[in-house]
């Protein structure tokens, strides 16, 4: 038994899983010890789903010492390379931050159950086989891992009337887009099941691992029907995952409903994963025709920086402004796939604006809802742009790191979302995308409006007789984390760069690096 | 010390930023501890830079960027924190600690709610319009341009008057808008000239080499930010408001820097970017003296029908600036330098101005023109210090508007004399609204009961307004050092925009021939890009003996 256990880790690659294990070891054990606790004790659930969080952190970190080279396992279905470290950092991060803000949220809504950690675990998990996966069937098992522990977390408030009803417009169309993608990789599938495989080499891999895709989808050229097809549902399927227009609706709906904690969770944890499939299967399957793809995002890029941003003007709640501007952001991590598939050149700093751009995303996200967390209290959300009227009085650390997190999702220097929206314009105008560059140039102008709309509600309105909202030392130190990494970030950005540009995942047959 | 001595600049700029970091760690309601440290760094800020005046080398050997300190930042850019001023930033850098030190005075009994973030708030501005001054590296450069907008914002939105809302979002944006479009323009130079460094004279030489397309939409795309910030005529529609809006020290400093920093961006990038060959840059050069002169007169103009004192103010920087941006779009060594000295007499004068509405409205909450009258008999020393800043805005010789208008007007004229005689028609409009604003509010007998008992200056407000006062005189009748300090960099700039120009010095052919023609027959440098033309020093017409 142990001798095989023995073989498994070392032999079959399951060394690789160990990230993925520890999470999966401490959800179990939520789950088991939950009904054991009292209800004031309820903390001890996030306590475990942070050690979670800790182990699994350690056993990715000690994985970078076979990722540099690109680590295979489990027939080839499983790929740990840096690519699959940085975005599994992102994911640990982003869930780690959210069981600290979610501790005190909880409490107030008395909805504390050990479930809610533990599906964030599971959906952890999924993230990280989606950037983990380079085979279709690990990959959509991934999605829908983590995609189901969504719909439930989405619906956790079970008393409340918006949270029920995101869940289920969540739950219906992302089953419909899922049947989408998995119809995409169906078609995928069996282009690679019906190609000569004697390129690949003697032993045959799976037909779903995606390089034999890539040799099949190659050989079949930019044209092929079945090529178009499949490439038009999967991004069809992964765009409404990522929230980009024209999937894009549920979004408002899901954000308002859902706990904030996990609105923040969603919009950054559930967006840079599907972004790191989305990148997966561009680079990989799709990279060959690239040409087709190449405009399509380009479409769909400027359609989500115009209806985001515009839309997001009139909102008068804070998490349906954030729902619509975080589709703008959307907008410009397509925008930086462009300029990546068109050159070698290109591909370097297109690929290297988006690493960065979805890292600082997911802090500066997470810190925006942080406040709105800090506001909720007995019977409020705090989601109105009312409920932050006057806030430089009621709470002045909050307030200063609602203006720093909002100044830096507008993209003003000298702070982490200007420098993620530089490299996206660099790499445009690099590449001679100048009308796409000047869009997104453009649109931070609208942007800054609508943020500073939030902006304006904090430090110009009087705070009438609101309550001072107390901030927890939990949300101190995710305050503390977040703040320092968009200030860093922004002021020194070196270091993030390098971190960005180690990240990168060369599609095959890739020169120029 | 040691460390002051060889990074004098850095000291410069991030003084204001410590006196910011300490007012954080003030308790809220201590008001007087933040008005004493606010105006002791305010103050410490203009100390410090003054040994600039004298360390500043007019020796032609010394190096064009002085007190220069290089460090890498993020060098996977390129990008470096890069500091150097030259004459023209020497003369902006002193406007704005001085101007700075005396609004944060003058703010003293003003703001009295929320003070602590106010004075954080200032010094912070002070840092971001410095840093736009001294920084020799685009990306630096760009960062102190946005940052400063945020403080600018909340300044006007929260110690604003009644529209202050819309006023400081509607600033913030407009300006936003160019800011965009520069950063593109930036990143395309960058991007043009191989990559790999965002060094501003580097950029800017290799700007010469490219085809004459690249040069007219690089041109184009820094234009729109600076044209917003001066601003230039259809662009200025945010400035009524957010200079009215704004507070008075606001006000002082929106005025008096802010809007330098759009005419420093046109001399220090627009100029080498335009256009070496002859026919465009003709082209754009009209285009922008026409502009400017329709602005110089819809200024003056719209300022005859205002009510209120500090809209009329506002509106008169619009046709004021406009003069600025004739001089140096004029592309003669005269009319350059006489914008530069005009921008600084501008901040002088009008910031005067400014800080005179204050007096009248911390005293009365009103700025409507209609409301006084008569104010000099019950505040005579007041009335003669306005007296003075109203002769130097609307330029009366030994007073310092007169120099700089009259220096504009003359390089003007050695393009075209069509120019300098609209330009003309701006400046008798000028003396008609600055008078008639003067007689309006001052002369007569006082009819509105409410200003019968009005107080005379304060101690304080003196402090204010004198040194201003001082200095108008100064440039006024002694202007050489600025034009000493002026004279080199003027002098680079013309000889790499206007080849031609000291060509035709040289051969003594007559001012009267327009410039331009001259920069045709110089055609023969197009090839020859960031050309170094053997100059010589004397053939720099010394303004300054012009008037003797």
């Amino acid at each position: 038994m142990l001798k095989a256990f023995q073989t498994f880790m070392q032999q079959d690659g399951g060394g690789l899983l160990l990230p993925e294990m520890m999470l999966v070891l401490f959800a179990m054990g939520i789950l088991l010890t939950d009904y054991l606790l009292e209800a004031r004790d309820k903390y001890f659930n996030a306590l475990m789903a942070m050690l979670g969080v800790i182990f699994s952190g350690i056993c990715l970190w000690q994985l970078r010492l076979v990722a540099d080279r690109g680590a295979v396992g489990f027939s080839n279905s499983l790929l740990v390379d840096p690519f699959f470290l940085f975005f599994g950092f992102i994911f640990l991060i982003a869930t780690a931050l959210v069981i600290i803000l979610s501790v005190r949220y909880l409490q107030i809504e008395d909805e504390n159950h050990g479930e809610y950690y533990a599906l964030m675990l599971f959906a952890t998990v999924g993230m990280m086989f989606m950037a983990s996966g380079y085979d279709l069937v690990v990959e959509f098992v991934g999605l829908e891992t983590m995609a189901i522990s969504f719909y439930v977390l989405a619906g956790f408030l079970r008393r409340d009337k918006r949270s029920n009803e995101g869940a289920v417009k969540y739950l219906l169309l992302g089953a419909f887009s899922s049947a989408i993608l998995a119809y995409g990789f169906s078609i995928l599938y069996g282009i690679g099941a019906m190609a000569n495989l004697s390129s690949i080499g003697q032993s045959l891999p799976p037909r779903t691992n995606l390089d034999v895709i890539a040799v099949a989808v190659e050989a079949r050229g930019h044209t092929d029907l079945f090529v178009l097809l499949a490439l038009a549902t999967v991004a069809a399927g992964l765009f409404f995952k990522v929230a980009a227009v024209p999937f894009h609706q549920w979004a408002p709906d899901v954000y308002e409903g859902a706990p904030t904690p996990i609105t923040a969770y969603i919009s950054v944890a559930s967006k840079t994963a599907s972004f790191a499939l989305l990148l997966r299967l561009l680079l990989t399957v799709f990279w060959p025709v690239r040409v087709d793809w190449e405009m399509l995002i380009a479409g769909v890029a400027i359609a989500s920086l115009t209806v985001g941003n515009l839309a997001a003007i009139t909102q008068t709640n804070v998490k349906r402004m954030l729902a619509y501007s975080s589709i703008s952001h959307v907008g410009y991590v397509l925008l930086g796939i462009v300029a990546a598939a068109s050159s070698p050149l290109g591909f370097l700093a297109g690929m290297k604006g988006v690493a960065f751009y979805l890292f600082v995303y997911a802090f500066m996200t997470i810190g925006a809802f942080a406040v709105l967390i800090v506001l909720q209290r007995q019977g409020i959300i705090g989601d109105e742009l009312d409920d932050l009227n006057g806030l430089y009085r009621r709470s002045p650390l909050s307030a200063l790191m609602l203006l720093i997190f909002m100044l830096s999702l507008a993209g003003i220097p000298p702070l982490a979302g200007f420098l993620g929206k530089y490299f996206i314009l660099q790499s445009l105008i690099d590449t001679g995308h100048v009308r796409l560059a000047l869009f997104g140039a453009l649109y931070i102008v609208p942007a800054l409006y609508y943020y500073f709309r939030i902006v304006a509600h904090a430090y110009l309105y009087e705070p009438g007789n609101a309550p001072l909202p107390i901030v927890s030392i939990g949300q101190r130190i995710a305050f503390a984390v977040m703040c320092f990494v968009t200030v860093a970030a922004g002021v020194y950005p070196e270091p993030f760069v390098r971190l960005a540009t180690y990240s990168l995942f060369f599609p095959s047959g890739f020169s120029g690096h | 010390m040691e460390f002051y001595n060889t990074h004098i600049l850095t000291v410069v700029l991030f003084t204001p930023l410590v006196g910011s970091l300490v007012l954080l760690f003030v308790p809220r309601d201590s008001v007087t501890v933040h008005r004493v440290i606010g105006n002791l760094f305010g103050f410490l800020g203009l100390i410090v830079s003054l040994p600039l005046i004298w360390r500043f080398s007019l020796d032609p050997a010394a190096p064009r960027y002085q007190f220069p300190e290089t460090y890498d930042w993020i060098p996977s850019i390129g990008a470096h924190y890069s500091l150097g001023i030259d004459g023209i930033s020497l003369l902006l850098v002193m406007l704005t600690t001085l101007l700075g030190a005396i609004s944060i005075l003058s703010s003293w009994s003003a703001i009295k709610m929320r003070t602590k973030e106010y004075y954080i708030l200032f010094l912070l501005l002070q840092v971001g319009m410095l840093g736009v001054f001294m920084a020799l590296d685009f990306f630096l450069f760009y960062m102190f341009w946005e940052v400063m907008l945020v403080p600018m914002y909340f300044l006007i939105g929260v110690w604003g008057s009644d529209r202050r809302l819309y006023a400081a979002i509607k600033f913030f944006l407009y300006t936003l808008v160019g800011s965009v479009i520069m950063l593109l323009g930036i990143l395309a130079l960058y991007f043009k000239a191989g990559g790999g460094t965002f060094d501003m004279p580097t950029l800017l030489a290799s700007a010469a080499q490219f085809d004459t397309r690249t040069q007219v939409l690089l041109f184009w795309a820094f234009f729109f930010a600076f044209a917003i910030k001066v601003p230039m005529f259809p662009f200025h529609t945010w400035l009524p408001d957010a200079h009215t809006e704004a507070p008075t020290a606001g006000s002082v400093i929106l005025a008096g820097v802010l809007l330098k920093m759009g005419t420093y961006g046109f001399i220090r990038f627009s100029l080498p970017l335009l256009p070496q060959d002859a026919a465009a840059r003709h082209k754009i050069v009209t285009i922008m003296l026409v502009v400017s002169i329709i602005g110089i007169i819809y200024g003056a103009l719209v300022c005859m029908m205002q009510k209120d004192m500090k809209k009329l103010i506002a509106y008169s920087s619009v046709s004021h600036l406009a003069f600025c941006t004739l001089g140096i779009f004029a592309l003669t060594p005269n009319g350059l330098s006489g914008s530069v000295i005009q921008q600084i007499n501008h901040g002088l004068s009008t910031g005067a101005l400014f800080l005179i509405v204050g007096v009248l409205y911390e005293r009365r909450h009103t700025r409507l023109i209609s409301e006084y009258g008569g104010l000099s008999t019950p505040m005579p020393a007041f009335a003669a210090i306005y007296m003075i800043a109203t002769l130097s805005s609307l330029g009366l010789p030994l007073l310092n508007g007169f120099i700089g208008e009259f220096v504009i007007l003359r390089g003007t004229y050695e393009v075209s004399i069509k120019y300098a005689a609209w330009a003309v028609i701006g400046i008798i409009l000028g003396a008609a609204y600055l008078l008639w604003l003067y007689q309006r509010v001052m002369f007569g007998s006082v009819t509105n009961p409410a200003n019968e008992h009005l107080p005379d200056l304060n101690a304080r407000e003196y402090a204010t307004l004198v040194p201003l006062i001082i200095l108008c005189f100064w440039i006024g009748i002694y202007p050489k050092p600025l034009f000493r300090v002026l004279e080199r960099p003027v002098q680079q700039i013309v000889e790499q925009v206007n080849p031609g120009y000291y060509g035709a010095e040289r051969a003594a052919a007559p001012a009267a021939t327009p410039a331009l023609a001259p920069a045709e027959a110089g055609g023969g440098a197009v090839g020859m890009p960031g050309m170094n033309m053997p100059s010589s020093t004397e053939a720099t017409p010394a303004p300054e003996s012009e008037k003797k």
